[in-house]
């Protein structure tokens, strides 16, 4: 059935596909990969059924160009893959960042590096996320706890991707992915959705695509639209074509990453509870904040003055936000499933006033209340 | 108009014959866009008003095929080197051709890796120099024309600079073909490729393609082999076969049937 609401019981990938259409999706290209490949095969069904274009490429490379040519023809596009694709799209993400094309990358994370742990959860791929392609470049990542969350996470990305021009990253955990919840899927004409600016002018009168006029993010023809204007991975001047002016070219870099940054505070989603007076603050995000929260209970039944923090903004990171949350803590613990990730932003955020305490797990099982427990204990 | 080729570069001559295929076949500039990778070749997009979507190198076809499969009205067309299109990006190539969808790519061979001056590709013949075969190459050349056709390209033809008139009939022909079409156009680099091996300037490497190129027709007709060195010229190859975007109609047709019936 196409965008019908109503309660369903649902995997987090499904959740993320019925985001995708509820949000617009219009075109997805992908290539195989566990623990994505169920998003892929419910939109070979799905998107021919809303009119939309569905293409599984011959690589990951090819599906993120697939991905970006799609958007610049005008269609709200979408890949999904895991941690060995991830890697291979980046080049090309790069590409939609500089050139500012709307897409959205979901990212299934699995045990890594190489092929790794194919059917096991990890949290590995945070840092790829913010740094994978070369060069400066903005970054908007966001990660759910729920199959629930995933869904309307996945329309944030969309609606994000189009306000910003930008590339967004939806960072999901395997067993996020997998794990079957109840979720209510609200009827389509209660989901906001977002669409990227159209040029004002007609076309012939003057349009560019990398002209921000007042504001800082240019307004977005399609391709056969008539405006017939140029699109680059060089660095480019206002008017789209390729420069080797150093101000030109700084003021590109800096416009595109700040973008994002001057929308810091509206792009932050983050959660806490009972951090005013807590001693130890946990902060964690993803699968690995579903133990926390219960371990921060364990922590308080037995009496440990304990808070939780919960990242669904993974980037920009809100270090702000985690510092203010945090300010009256005499420990933060950062569980996560690798060997130290975030914990470093968090570590930077509070700035040497807080002791941070890593606790990472690897090897693909999921930590449990328990290890967190005795963690918060120790701290 | 200031551009980045060198003088007596081929790559001016393959656009202008891509410029005037395009205005033969009447193609509306609003409802085109030309895709390209990295090189030197793929800078020509950046000369020509249409839409244009200078991509990553070898990834023109990828790219082209997002824009395809989103607006299949639209006329596609790729434009890049043959390290571009044979090297890094040879991948995409075959699948195009294998899909057969209606994208019409023009490569500029030189033979070379132009942009990053002069390793070689591969299309640089066995035993020519190149700043990476100093030594002479020891690698084998492609075919591309075969390749294209072996992988499912359902126009292949090969031109070449001095043969512009031919040229523009083949990248006509290759516009108005609905299926994936292949035009490999010889285009010199007397800048590194024709320096490092003594081919003379622009002008005598044009005259070696005068001299080498043989017409398919008189090809096929001799019972002999080419000699070694000479190549065929002119429509190699041309079927007709589904074109995907027709296809994937046919997919939205049968996806909108199960609806009605569910
Ligand atoms: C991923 C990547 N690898 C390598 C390069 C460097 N590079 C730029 S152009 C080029 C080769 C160009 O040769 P060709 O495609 O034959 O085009 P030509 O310049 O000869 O027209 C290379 C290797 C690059 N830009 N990107």
């Amino acid at each position: 059935m196409v965008g019908a609401g109503g309660v369903r019981l649902m995997q987090g990938n499904e959740a993320c596909v019925e985001g995708a259409l509820a949000a617009g999706l219009r075109f997805f290209a992908g290539y195989p990969i566990t623990p994505s490949t169920e998003i892929a095969e419910l939109l070979a069904e799905r998107l021919p059924q809303v009119g939309g274009a569905f293409i599984q490429m011959e690589d990951e490379l090819a599906s993120m160009g697939a991905v970006v040519g799609a958007s610049l023809a005008g269609l709200k596009a979408m890949t999904a893959t895991s941690g060995p694709g991830f890697s291979l799209k980046q080049e090309n993400i790069g590409f939609a960042a500089l050139a500012e094309v709307p897409c959205v990358i979901v990212d299934v994370q699995r045990v890594g590096p190489s092929t790794g742990m194919p059917t096991s959860p990890a949290q590995g791929d945070v840092m790829q996320a913010r740094w994978g392609t070369h060069g400066d470049h903005p970054t908007v990542a966001f990660t759910p706890w729920s199959v629930s969350e995933t869904f309307s996470l996945t329309v944030t990305c969309f609606n994000v991707a189009e306000e910003l021009r930008t590339p967004v990253i939806l960072l999901l955990d395997e067993v996020i992915g997998h794990m079957r919840e109840k979720v209510v899927l609200p009827p389509p004409e209660a989901v906001t959705v977002v669409d990227r600016k159209k040029p004002a002018v007609p076309p012939g009168e003057g349009y560019s695509a990398y002209d921000p006029g007042d504001g800082d993010i240019p307004p977005l023809a399609a391709f056969g639209d008539g405006y017939r204007f140029h699109v680059t991975g060089l660095l480019h001047d206002r008017s789209g074509f390729p420069t080797n002016d150093p101000e030109e070219a700084a003021y590109l870099l800096n416009r595109i990453c700040e973008k994002v940054e001057r929308r810091r505070a509206r792009l932050t989603m983050i959660e806490s509870r009972d951090v005013h007076g807590a001693d130890v603050v946990v902060v964690a995000y993803g699968c690995t904040a579903r133990p926390a929260s219960r371990a921060v209970r364990m922590a308080r039944e037995a009496g440990i003055r304990a808070g939780l923090v919960r990242l669904i903004t993974l980037w920009p990171f809100p270090r702000e936000d985690v510092a203010r949350l945090t300010a009256g803590a005499r420990r933060i613990l950062v569980p996560e499933m690798n060997l130290g990730q975030i914990v470093h932003e968090v570590e930077s955020a509070v700035a040497g006033r807080i002791p941070v305490v890593h606790l990472g797990k690897v090897g693909g099982v999921l930590m449990t209340p328990e290890e967190i427990f005795e963690a918060v204990k120790g701290v | 108009m200031p551009h980045i080729w060198c003088a007596g570069c081929g790559h001016g001559i393959v656009m202008g014959c891509l410029i005037r295929a395009i205005d033969r076949v009447g193609l509306d500039k609003n409802r085109t866009v030309i895709v390209s990778g990295i090189g030197c070749s793929s800078r020509a997009p950046g000369y020509m008003d249409f839409d244009t979507l200078h991509t990553t190198h070898g990834r023109a076809l990828a790219f082209a095929t997002g824009v395809k499969m989103a607006n299949p009205s639209l006329n596609v067309i790729v434009i890049a080197g043959d390290g571009d299109l044979a090297a890094i990006g040879g991948n995409h190539l075959i699948h195009a051709a294998r899909r057969n969808i209606r994208i019409a790519t023009v490569c500029f061979d030189n033979s070379t890796y132009g942009m990053t001056s002069g390793q070689y590709s591969p299309m640089t013949p066995t035993g020519k120099f190149a700043s990476t075969a100093p030594y002479g190459n020891i690698d084998r050349p492609f075919d591309l024309c075969e390749l294209a056709k072996g992988a499912g390209a359902t126009y292949v033809a090969r031109g070449t600079t001095y043969h512009a008139s031919l040229t523009v009939n083949l990248i006509a022909k290759a516009l108005e073909h609905n299926g994936f079409a292949f035009v490999d156009v010889l285009s010199q680099c007397p800048t590194y490729y024709g320096r490092r091996n003594k081919l003379g300037g622009a002008v005598e490497m044009m005259k070696w393609y005068k001299d080498n190129a043989v017409p398919v027709q008189a090809a096929r007709q001799s019972p002999e082999p080419l000699p070694p060195g000479r190549f065929m010229i002119g429509e190699l190859f041309t079927v007709t076969a589904p074109e995907y975007t027709d296809e994937y109609a046919g997919v939205l047709e049968r996806a909108r049937e199960r609806e009605t019936r569910a």
